[in-house]
């Protein structure tokens, strides 16, 4: 089997990187060693947010992604036909509290210059923000209000970016464990996987928190670690949740380097009448095992949100491993020591919501084409990156 | 002095929890129902008891015993174990009263060692019309009958397949139900195959005669049709059971068409066999074998270091089974040797294991008696159309997706009830963890308020 591109990983981000590239013409094959959209992409909350990024790179992308998703779902949506499920796209906006007396004027701070960087801002008297949110704590110091965040069903989407990536002549091929490169010089000229060998020029790792040993495994070495979250669903109810509510702590536990376990409380409706509530940060390496006080701080950061959930049976909790970088920007583009070996991943938890733009991104870097955003800030060569490479620039 | 926590207190958690006290454990009891005996000795709360329950009952002598030997163990009723953490040894997460209700006391244990005999429930493969009122898992018309003395109508079906349906159809009649037929599925080549032609003769080589032939006679004395090969393959009716059509089973319980009877009935009670509970199981880490029980050693020792399994979680193997099983994993839990007559014993119970599942185990054809708007997840509301459909639109046959984007199995009961069913109609492949819808990190429901206690509920235990 040949392909132009092969893409390692059929999470959110392989799949619209391999559509991307497919529909330039070129031929892509992705590989995975499980089933797609069953890992990292199966187990987060949909989330595309602006309303957490400080203004920077990400945000610039995040707001590039608010503007591309409604355009994306609805292409998605006419090709794919009503047989398809609904990848239940909704800008329903993001209303961000603060619960405490310090944490509101950073709060506000915090969405002065997000405003000054593009965003839309609306801040919020506690008043407003029970309009927005009836059974919001009344006991909040401040709000504001993001019209641009949005939601959808992640596996859902990633499974639509899948199926058009297939009509637009991708072949998936599920549970292939890559083992390594096929060289000839410093030119990699194949793939191996467990059974056969890819010939193919151009290799994207996009294998989200496992980026990291995919790329040790193919000689080369990034510096994508596991970060574990905990996300809680409620039962069915009816709806009481309007908005991503979240506290702004959130900001704190996305940008933070700390490996300890730092949760801040994100409450949202889904389509199907449940509740999410996440979430946590923990750097535990890839353990999965079930941690009770992660999920009880949870629990008690969502109460101070909406303290009627209380009352609420919890019925699942699930956890998954988003792919976390020191530098807190997602890696997309080629290794300057590895020429033919790309990357798509590191985008932590905005994954879901900035997988489309990443994958025009790496598509558009990869044929020459001209970007839609600066890909300078997104290169494994970047500076802030350097300190932790440890092979070494060639 | 070491301590053993027994969740379940059904036969096997009963006499496992006797056996290691016996053996000089300090023990604990638990079971998430208000009182003991599990789902096999059901019985009629304390406050009223009844007057003929040992006539109700077989083995109630046994049960009795068993109750009667408890002194010592500490016995936790409606103690839902809701979570098993093994970050830093084994810590078994409580909440305990009333299900579903607010403020319930949490508690922690760290046991030394930990037999887990959580029991089955039973399966139930989804037909048309099986939504309706009036159609209800054989278990808990059994739990109804025996444990309220109500029966679920007038004119009864008893339908699936597997030995359970006999005494289904007895505790319905006893509880005032015309039983009008009991349809086993398995035909009688497979029957032959795991029993012989006359099930109560291998039945009395392993001991159980007395029970079967007790059954048996009954439905002759009582004139009950048992009817070998046939399946309920649709319930008809305007808002609720009318009636049943019935037909005839290939071998791979396809229906043969041409065979179909229509039967009026206000009832149907179905059981095709059990599933184990194993979110506790595999919370606490046991390997899980390919025929989907908890994998034992002849001490009934898991993969687990003190995790002990015993009962339906191990093979449906009946209350003699269980009772064996309990005995030498509460021995075995409490540091003591088992009996060599246990031991023993137990060689004959798995065999009878082996032969329930080759007499009355599911075959693949019954999935063509559904129709593409028979409900298969209930509690989602998912029919078997837009399933295959969902799982045709994605080229998907990993269960994981499948839920999410169908949304089969994502409902209240967390895949309990179609779990296995969803499996099956997708293709998926249950020797793989993803694949497999046992897995409840959360191993039942829990306010929000009760997560966020942690002061109660993440520190060891100081109650014993």
């Amino acid at each position: 089997m040949n392909a132009d591109v092969v893409v390692i990983g059929a999470g959110i981000v392989g799949a619209a990187c391999a559509r991307a590239l497919a529909r330039t013409g070129l031929s892509v094959v992705v590989v995975d060693r499980g089933a797609p959209a069953s890992a990292t992409s199966a187990r987060g909350e949909g989330n595309l947010l602006v309303s957490d990024k400080a203004p920077g790179p990400e945000l610039d992308l995040a707001m590039l992604a608010a503007d591309h998703w409604p355009h994306l779902a609805a292409s998605l949506a006419d090709e794919l036909g009503p047989g398809f499920p609904d990848i239940e796209y909704d800008r329903k906006g993001g209303v961000v509290v603060a619960t405490t007396e310090e944490g509101a004027e950073p709060l506000r701070a915090f969405a002065n210059g997000q405003a000054a960087a593009g965003v839309e801002v609306a801040h919020l008297t506690p008043g407003e923000a029970r309009s927005l949110e009836p059974h919001l704590n009344p006991a909040i110091t401040a709000a504001v209000h993001y019209p641009q965040d949005a939601q959808l069903q992640p596996v859902v989407a990633t499974e639509a970016l899948l199926a058009s990536a297939r009509r637009a002549g991708v072949r998936v091929l599920a549970h292939q464990e890559v083992v390594g490169l096929v060289r000839d010089g410093e030119r990699i000229t194949g793939v191996r996987t467990a059974s056969e060998t890819i010939g193919t020029s151009a290799v994207v790792v996009a294998a989200g928190p496992w980026s990291g040993e995919v790329a040790a495994v193919l000689g080369a070495d990034l510096p994508v670690r596991p970060r574990r979250g905990m996300v809680l669903v409620t039962a069915r109810m009816a709806q009481r949740v309007f908005h991503k509510v979240y506290d702004g702590d959130y900001f704190g536990a996305t940008q933070s380097a700390d490996a300890d376990l730092q949760t801040s409380s994100v409450v949202e409706s889904t389509p199907g009448g449940t509740v999410l509530i996440g979430s946590s940060r923990q750097q535990i390496g890839f353990d999965d095992r079930l941690r009770v006080n992660v999920l009880a701080e949870v629990a008690g950061r969502a109460l101070r949100l909406f303290p009627f959930l209380a009352g609420t049976p919890v019925i699942r909790a699930y956890g998954g491993f988003r792919p976390y970088v020191p530098d807190h920007l997602p890696v997309v583009g080629e290794d300057p020591r590895h020429p033919g070996l790309w990357y798509a991943t590191g985008h932590e938890g905005a994954g879901i919501g900035l997988a489309g733009v990443t994958g025009d991104l790496l598509c558009a870097q990869l044929t020459g084409a001209d970007p839609a955003i600066d890909p300078a800030p997104f290169q494994p060569s970047r500076p802030s990156l350097a300190a932790h490479l440890t092979g070494g620039a060639a | 002095m070491t301590h053993v926590l027994v969740i379940g207190a059904g036969p096997a958690g009963l006499s496992a929890a006797v056996a290691a006290g016996d053996a000089g454990a300090r023990v604990t009891l638990l079971d998430s129902g208000d009182g003991l005996g599990g789902q096999y000795w059901r019985h009629l709360p304390p406050q009223r008891p009844a007057q003929r329950e040992a006539r109700l009952h077989h083995g109630w002598a046994a049960f009795d015993r068993l109750r009667g030997s408890l002194v010592g163990v500490e016995v936790v009723t409606e103690a839902q174990v809701w979570a098993i953490e093994t970050v830093d040894g084994i810590a078994v997460h409580v909440l305990i009263g009333p299900a579903d209700a607010g403020g319930r006391a949490a508690r922690t244990f760290a046991p030394d060692a930990l037999v887990l005999a959580t029991g089955a429930h039973d399966r139930t493969l989804p037909f048309p019309g099986w939504n309706l009122p009036g159609v209800f898992s054989a278990g808990a018309a059994q739990a109804l009958a025996k444990g309220e003395r109500v029966a679920v109508g007038r004119r009864a079906v008893v339908a699936g397949a597997g030995p359970f349906l006999l005494p289904v159809a007895q505790s319905l009649t006893a509880a005032g139900a015309h039983v009008v037929g009991v349809y086993e599925a398995a035909r009688p080549a497979a029957l032959a195959r795991g029993w012989l032609p006359r099930p109560w003769r291998l039945l009395g080589a392993a001991r159980k005669g007395g029970e079967l032939a007790g059954y048996a006679a009954h439905h002759l004395g009582r004139r009950v049709p048992y009817r070998l090969g046939r399946a309920v393959i649709e319930a008809r009716g305007d808002g609720r059971v009318e009636a049943v059509v019935t037909a005839r089973l290939n071998a791979d319980w396809s229906p043969i068409p041409g065979t179909e009877r229509t039967v009026a009935a206000d009832a149907v009670c179905v059981s095709h066999g059990f599933t184990p509970r194993l979110e506790l199981p595999i919370a606490a880490g046991c390997r899980i074998g390919p025929d989907r029980f908890v994998a034992v050693d002849a001490d009934q020792r898991t993969s687990v270091e003190s995790v002990y399994a015993a009962g339906e979680i191990t093979g449906i193997g009946g209350v003699d089974a269980a009772l064996v099983e309990g005995r030498i994993a509460g021995a075995r839990a409490a540091g003591a040797p088992a009996a060599a007559a246990d031991l023993k014993r137990r060689t004959a119970t798995t065999d009878f294991a082996r032969r329930i599942d080759a007499a009355h185990g599911i075959r693949r054809g019954w999935t063509s008696w559904l129709r593409d708007d028979t409900v298969v997840c209930r509690c989602e509301e998912v029919a078997y159309g837009p399933l295959r459909d969902a799982a045709a639109a994605t080229d998907q046959a990993s269960l994981r997706s499948l839920k999410l984007t169908s949304r089969a199995g994502l409902g209240i009961c967390q895949a309990r009830m179609c779990g296995r069913t969803v499996e099956e109609l997708t293709g998926a492949d249950p020797a793989r963890a993803e694949d497999t819808t046992d897995r409840r990190p959360l191993a039942a429901p829990i306010r929000l308020g009760d997560l966020a206690a942690p002061a109660t509920t993440c520190g060891k235990d100081t109650h014993v």
